[in-house]
């Protein structure tokens, strides 16, 4: 492949064409993304479906076979110290040293980031109750979170990436997540990427959001896009049915008898007049929930699209 | 600024801001001059991204709720009250249609709701010889 010069678009992450194969399966395929800085960035989707492998990428520890990534207009794979230095991160299981103590594991990563702010380090270390002689393998699931976050935010990283962060967490140590990552885009400049399959935390953070299903990216866009472009609508029919019409821009049906509910995409008037022509009445009209529109999109009921 | 988001129920997060800081106006709890949290202090009382409430504290003043100061500060608009009462006219719109589309639902007509909300407005009417 010949390299071509990265042009520095201003994104602080570009993946264009990015292909991943893991023997017959198709990890990554053809994944185009771009974060812009100073955005918190929501990555989706299901179990598997390929944003770990994606986020590996970002960091420099898997190198793009097919396609490219650049961060901050680099390869991260070609001199990961490099962008690793200006990179936050936080896995699902921090890979922690089970036998060091908390203090001492401030003070063995602090080496690595020039950057790194010991005073900052303190505060967050004491706003999580860590406490330095603890011994890493006896803290809590949540502690040891609460730990990686520290590691994660105490060089005040430029580009903060979370994979997974809340999994299996309770509640509170959720919110601490959620707020360093609010905190982190407050600062001037700053840059999140988060992935997550909990979509109220997603949509509550969030500024775009891409979804991802068995390595494609589904739509990816401003979140306050895809609110003003989906819609859940619910529809009163003159007569029982035992299945709904196909109608343009309907994602997926909810419902029996009379009534059914649709998430759909696009404009609402054309539904609307749609359902008309089936003689169907419009008795009910929300926005959805992020969660309901990615059920709708890659969930077992999601319909075959009918084109207008 | 007693504010609830929920980010079940689909509502966009800063139209939940705008609504509750209209809502928190028109009923008088939080009053004119008064001033709103910083943008970054609510985002994080909240939880949610700051772009959010940089959002909903622009609408707010595009509606005229909330003015800027040159002090950076974002303040309750002093001529809060006539779009105190639209407020209040507003959400009480929002009630009656709710309850004309159950009426009619029900199949009970227009003369009919108007004729029980007179009679419920004088069982609720406070007992002159309790006063």
């Amino acid at each position: 492949m010949v390299a071509v010069p990265s042009e520095y678009t201003g994104n602080v992450i570009e993946v264009a064409g990015l292909t991943r194969r893991f023997g017959p399966k198709v990890a990554l395929d053809g994944v185009r993304l771009g974060v812009p800085r100073g955005v918190v960035f929501g990555l989706v989707g299901m179990n598997g479906a390929g944003k770990t492998t994606l986020i590996k990428h970002v960091l420099g520890l898997l190198r793009a076979a097919t396609g490219s990534v650049r961060v901050f207009g680099t390869d991260p794979a070609a001199g990961p110290a490099g962008v690793l230095a200006r990179v936050g991160y936080l896995s699902e299981e921090p890979d922690l040293p089970g036998w060091m103590r908390v203090g001492e594991l401030l003070r063995y990563t602090r080496a690595f980031y020039p950057n790194w702010d010991p005073a900052f380090a303190d505060e967050l270390r004491r706003s999580f109750a860590l406490d330095p002689a603890a011994k890493v393998k006896h803290l809590s699931k949540g502690q040891r979170a609460r730990a990686g976050l520290v590691l994660a935010l105490a060089h005040r990283p430029e580009l903060l990436v979370l994979d997974e962060p809340s999994s299996g967490l309770d509640p509170i140590v959720r919110r601490d997540i959620l707020g360093a990552i609010v905190r982190t885009i407050a600062e001037e400049g700053r840059t999140v990427l988060f992935s997550s399959h909990l979509l109220h935390e997603v949509e509550r953070v969030a500024d775009r959001v891409a979804l991802i299903d068995r390595g494609r990216v589904v739509f990816s866009g401003a979140l306050d896009h895809i609110k003003d472009t989906h819609h859940r609508v619910t529809l009163r029919f003159p007569q029982p049915r035992p299945e709904p019409p196909a109608l343009p821009g309907v994602l997926a049906w909810e419902g029996t008898g009379a009534e059914w509910a649709a998430v759909c995409s696009g404009r609402l008037d054309d539904l609307r007049a749609a359902a008309a022509e089936c003689g169907a009445q419009v008795v009910g009209h929300r926005v959805p929930s992020l969660d309901e529109i990615f059920v709708a999109r890659v969930g077992p009921k999601a319909v075959e699209p009918v084109e207008a | 600024m007693d504010i609830h988001i929920s980010p079940h129920d689909g509502v966009p997060i800063y139209l939940q801001i705008v609504n509750q800081v209209k809502y928190l106006v028109a009923a008088g709890r939080l009053a004119p001059g008064e001033e709103l949290p910083a943008i970054r202090v609510l985002a994080d009382r909240l939880v949610v991204n700051p772009n959010t409430v940089a959002r909903a504290y622009r609408e707010l003043e595009v509606a005229g709720v909330v003015e800027k100061r040159r002090t950076a500060g974002t303040y309750v608009s002093a001529a809060g009250s006539p779009l105190a009462r639209r407020e209040r006219l507003k959400i009480l719109t929002e009630r009656i249609d709710a309850l004309l589309a159950e009426a009619r639902q029900l199949g009970i007509r227009t003369d009919a709701v108007v004729d029980l909300l007179r009679q419920r407005d004088e069982v609720l009417q406070p007992d002159p010889e309790e006063a």
